[in-house]
């Protein structure tokens, strides 16, 4: 196999902010216009000073707001720059409607978040209120679980979007302050040019150039709107292969792959928990103490929330009795409030597959879960389980009365 | 008033995009009016502030004389080309000789 490409890795103790900026180092981004919102800020400050220390050639804009921040982004993509950005909370919601523009335009530009829940009250703490928002937006949207996850992501994420199939912008969410700020080791590459043939600089996409002309982000009349939307609907479809692909490809190469799902003992299982970001860890850790006990657990972590694995978590519940989903986020005034659990119930509906799903609300706000919690859930939902208790509303895992 | 081919999803450029320059000539935007300028020859004294404010611009000058009632002689007449006039009324509202008549489209 003429794999592996001779890169030398060097472990280094890593926050995921700074994993980021390694990864858009790494990446060879060309332009970088962002503005410093908590806990995303320190993404950027490192990745000015890879540009004032010549080790990443690059523009970084500075820019007034999150606004202009992707406003600005979406310049740059258009012309055909490799285009990065990165936010958090009330900066993403400052972005929405850019959002829509920046995949409409069908722009792939990556961005991170550092997941943290939306004011008012003010909290600069971690959940996933901002990034569920981004939903509907047409984007693209992995969660990352690690700090090296987060840096191998951002990587796969511009061979993602600048795949013709997809050209649709990327965001990589990774739990703000627990990840964010937290450092890990982190096998980055020792040279900056070692992604070089996994993603080649080559846009493909329409961008805008005098020699020849073309105007982007003209109106389209009720005649013509649909069918651009519809495009976009296959895109998201492509989508779902091509981030695989992306995945195996950099496994062959670089000897890390992590799936569309990351799954363990679903085979069989009683009772399969789902979740995703930095919550997968404690999980773990806490499903090894009911495993000892001979209890009979599947895992799940969705890495991809857009487009949604419907089908691959269809498999995963057709192997257990019941599922449990843990949201770190709430779509308020319907019963099944989380939205990962929405995203399920649906997939197995259309599937005609009958299980119990039980969702759970937890870590708002960054309200801590520990272990004891992950453990009285279970317990909970094993007694819901054995009275056959179809649930009606989303659980509101440790709201004080 | 001609109409474009309506192109299906796998036709279309991604995201609208428009590749080749020139071509705002292709789309006939007079069906957005609700009322219409209507240049009255004899009253117009062919300043063209109207060819000058017509955003669209839909004010053609027309290389036919002409003579007003009261005998004034013009080398040339002004038109509206109503398959690009959307009705703003913009020149309706500059014309100092109130020469343009604002008449409600019929159904």
């Amino acid at each position: 196999m003429e794999s592996v490409l001779k890169v030398t890795w060097k472990r280094l103790p890593l926050s995921t902010n700074f994993a980021i900026a390694q990864a858009v180092k790494d990446s060879d981004v060309d332009v970088v216009s962002a503005y410093p919102i908590t806990p995303q800020t320190t993404v950027v400050e490192r990745i000015s000073e890879f540009i004032a220390n010549g080790e990443l050639k690059a523009e970084m804009i500075h820019v007034e707001s999150e606004h202009s921040a992707m406003s600005a982004a979406i310049g740059a993509s258009a012309v055909g720059a490799r285009t990065f950005t990165a936010t958090a909370a009330q900066g993403l919601e400052l972005m929405h409607e850019l959002l829509h523009i920046a995949s409409g335009l069908r722009l792939p530009i990556v961005m991170s978040v550092a997941a943290r829940a939306l004011s008012a009250p003010l909290s600069i703490w971690g959940d996933y209120s901002d990034v569920m928002n981004v939903r509907d937006t047409s984007w693209i949207i992995i969660i990352a679980s690690t700090a090296q996850e987060a840096y191998d992501s951002v990587i796969q994420a511009y061979r993602i979007a600048e795949d013709p199939r997809v050209f649709l912008p990327v965001l990589v969410a990774y739990d703000g302050y627990a990840m964010s700020h937290t450092y890990e080791p982190v096998y980055v590459s020792e040279k900056s040019d070692a992604f070089k043939d996994y993603i080649p600089k080559n846009p493909r996409w329409y961008t805008l150039n005098p020699e020849k002309p073309i105007t982007m982000g003209a109106m389209a009349s009720p005649e013509w709107f649909y069918e651009f939307k519809y495009q976009q609907v296959v895109a998201m479809k492509n989508a779902l292969d091509v981030v695989k692909e992306a995945d195996d490809e950099y496994g062959k190469r670089y000897e890390r792959k992590y799936g569309i799902i990351e799954e363990e003992g679903v085979e069989g299982s009683d009772i399969t928990f789902v979740t995703y970001g930095g919550l997968y860890g404690t999980l773990k850790e806490s499903i090894e103490e009911l495993r000892k006990k001979g209890e009979q657990i599947g895992l799940a972590r969705i890495r991809l929330f857009r487009p949604f694995p419907s089908e691959m978590l269809a498999d995963i519940a057709e192997k257990a009795k019941a599922l449990v989903v843990l949201d770190r986020a709430i779509t308020f005034g319907v019963n099944i409030s989380g939205p990962v659990a929405r995203e399920i119930i649906s997939s197995l509906y259309a599937r005609g597959i009958e299980r119990n799903v039980y969702s759970f609300i937890v870590g708002i706000g960054q309200r801590t879960v520990t272990e004891k919690d992950i453990i009285a859930i279970y317990e909970k939902v094993k007694e819901m389980l054995a009275s056959h208790e179809r649930q009606k509303e989303s659980i509101y895992w440790g709201v004080r009365e | 008033m001609t109409q474009e081919k309506l192109l299906g999803w796998k036709e279309l450029p991604l995201g609208g995009a428009i590749l080749e320059p020139g071509n705002s000539e292709r789309r006939y935007t007079g069906d957005w009016r609700t009322f219409k300028p209507v240049i009255l020859q004899d009253k117009c004294t062919r300043c063209l502030r109207c060819w000058i404010v017509c955003p669209e611009p839909a004010i053609y000058i027309i290389d036919e004389p002409y003579t007003t009632k009261s005998g004034r002689q013009f080398k040339f007449s002004v038109e509206v080309n109503y398959d690009y006039c959307k009705g703003c009324g913009m020149c309706v509202e500059e014309c100092e000789p109130k020469a343009i008549d604002w008449i409600e489209e019929e159904k």
